[in-house]
């Protein structure tokens, strides 16, 4: 199993945009991880330190209320992670087990679920977060929710193709013939085999998860305050663009950084595990 | 073409089946709010005759069906209700709006078609190469970086820095100059993602296409390259493009919203923002409609030109069926 991992690492540090992808992936786990450790509290107000530009003590410049823009960026970009980490996981979970049963299951279960897919997709993302945000409140639980809701159909429909391909693959029927359970089939074969595109896809679609939790936060519907967010950082800087632009290059700097680099990770990840591409490093 | 208009057919039953379900969603999400809807729909501020007043004209005393059957008829008829604040007609609000809307996409449409497809084919003629290279990442640059970042690094850098384009609003709705100059930023923020994203995908297919067997034969009969790709690979490695492009619509109407707001121009992101802001809740109920409604009709748009483009995909549905 470790092994395996180095072999992926290795595969993704031979290609120059996953090494690129790679380095920036740890320096913002660094930042994230011990950015809010090293720094001031990312809350306290200094009304008299408001729009400093950036200087050792406050590398990223104050915001309006005079807190340290280094903590709160890096709180924010925290937020991102651990945000578009536990949506992605949670729509690969419900997106799986959906998708596999619906596959499995054929008929009308199999119709019902697509359409369902079909009619979430049919809605433009952002707007329908948004919708759903103002409607039933923000918070963390919320937008953990909506989100999730947003990439279910993706990760169902992948999940769903994949078990209609296992289906009548002949290892498949002798475990069927042998007189294997239902559940230890779906187990044993469908998720196992189902998983691995899944995973790719999930590890595709951290940055835009994180570029729709900015864009809520940005219209005030995702991370509360006071607690920072990417988003709301550049919103706030947006609102006071006039007296210092250092906020919101700041922020909106960092939040380019964390999609470029998941990006090119999530691209390198899925050219490594693709078998069609391995071996074959420009 | 019987292949053509059966798969046309088609496609129109399943978006107006899709669009179908997407009404009946919107109305599920808003019954299922926690709460009395009355008090969510007007907000605190109603009184007690406005809410009666309310509830009667959405049809809220009514059962369940009942309910149901009247969202549906108002939603096709485009009899989207009354703004509770202004008590203005919402489709008025809507339709007001609209033009600087689909101006703002159609703009970014025509500029990320544009300069992908140039960039595009500039990074495939010489593959490998240094410009290549360089195309490659400003692609995935362009890709990654939101729309707002963009949005707002533009107002910085052209309108409050240097001054060379206006900051905000739509612009003199008689001037088109005027117009067109306030259009320029949000138009290219729109649009940046989109360029990238169709670079790639015009490089990937045109160099698909330029390694065939009968692309081939026509270097050897010393066909110039630049007629090879004008008139025989684009037009090939286009049908990609068109395809994506439904997704393409989707992603601009959504960030629409966030370059209406940052540029500070009317358009039906903004109104549904500004009603969010306010609290009201059929303003946005209406205008996430609209959103769908549009969303939906360019996808199916995009499904039949694509079919126009390759023959193939009507027929495929014929042997599927």
């Amino acid at each position: 199993m470790m092994s395996g991992y180095l072999s992926l690492l290795s595969d993704i540090w031979r290609s120059p945009n996953g090494r690129i992808g790679l380095v920036l992936v740890i320096a913002i786990l660094l930042f994230a991880i011990f950015g809010p450790v090293l720094a001031v509290n990312p809350n306290k107000i200094a009304v008299p330190d408001r729009f400093q530009a950036p200087s050792f003590e406050h590398l990223l410049g104050t915001d309006n209320l005079g807190r340290d823009l280094f903590s709160r960026t890096a709180q924010g970009t925290r937020a991102a992670l651990m945000i578009s980490l536990m949506v992605v996981a949670l729509s690969l979970l419900i997106g799986a087990l959906v998708g596999v049963a619906a596959g499995m299951a054929g008929g009308w279960v199999d119709r019902g679920v697509t359409a369902f897919f079909d009619i979430i997709s049919a809605y433009p993302a952002v707007i329908l977060a948004m919708g759903l945000m103002a409607l039933y409140g923000t918070g963390f639980a919320n937008l953990l929710l909506v989100v999730t809701i947003l990439f279910i159909p993706q990760f169902g429909r992948m999940a769903r193709a994949q078990t209609l391909s296992l289906r009548h693959q002949p290892f498949i029927d002798a475990e069927r013939i042998i007189g294997l359970p239902r559940a230890r089939l779906i187990w044993r074969h469908f998720l196992p085999n189902v998983l691995g595109p899944l995973i790719v896809l999930a590890s595709m679609n951290i940055p835009v998860v994180i570029t729709i939790e900015a864009g809520l936060s940005f219209v005030g519907l995702g991370v509360q305050p006071p607690q920072a967010s990417l988003g709301s950082l550049i919103k706030d800087g947006y609102t006071f663009l006039n007296q210092s632009w250092w906020p919101t290059v700041g922020s909106a700097v960092t939040l380019a950084l964390v999609t470029l680099g998941s990006t090119l990770f999530g691209e390198a990840v899925r050219d490594a595990t693709d078998p069609k591409l391995r071996g074959h490093h420009k | 073409m019987p292949a053509l208009g059966r798969f046309i057919a088609q496609r129109l039953a399943a978006a107006l089946f899709t669009l179908g379900g997407a009404i009946l969603f919107l109305f599920v999400i808003i019954q299922f709010v926690p709460g009395d809807l009355v008090s969510i729909l007007l907000g605190p501020r109603a009184t007690p005759q406005m809410r009666a007043e309310f509830a009667e004209r959405m049809g809220l005393d009514r059962s369940i069906p009942e309910q149901v059957w009247l969202f549906f008829s108002r939603a096709v008829t485009g009899n989207l209700g009354e703004d509770p604040i202004s008590h203005r007609s919402i489709l008025d609000m809507i339709l007001e709006v609209m033009p600087n809307t689909l101006q703002l996409a159609g703009c970014a449409l025509v500029i990320s078609v544009f300069f992908g497809v140039a960039l595009g084919c500039i990074a495939a003629l010489k593959p490998g190469s240094v410009v290549d290279t360089g195309l490659g990442v400003a692609s995935v640059t362009f890709i990654t970086t939101p729309a707002f970042v963009v949005a707002i690094f533009l107002l910085l850098i052209f309108s409050l820095q240097l001054h060379w384009l206006p900051v905000t609003g739509a612009g003199a709705s008689d001037d088109p100059l005027d117009r067109l100059s306030h259009l320029v930023l949000p138009a290219t923020a729109l649009s940046i993602g989109w360029i990238g994203y169709l670079a790639r995908l015009i490089r990937a297919s045109l160099l698909e296409v330029l390694s065939e067997q009968h692309v081939r034969m026509m270097r050897a009969y010393g066909v110039p390259e630049g007629r090879i790709v004008r008139h025989f690979a684009l037009r090939l490695a286009l049908v990609p493009m068109v395809a994506v492009m439904g997704i393409g619509i989707g992603d601009m109407i959504s960030n629409a919203v966030f370059v209406e707001i940052i540029f500070a121009r009317q358009g039906v992101g903004k109104l549904i923002y500004d009603a969010i802001l306010t609290r009201n809740y059929p303003v946005v109920q209406a205008g996430i409609l609209f959103t769908v409604v549009t969303y939906i009709t360019c996808n199916l748009l995009v499904d039949v030109l694509n079919a126009l483009l390759d023959p193939r995909i009507a027929r495929s549905l014929k042997q599927a069926a």
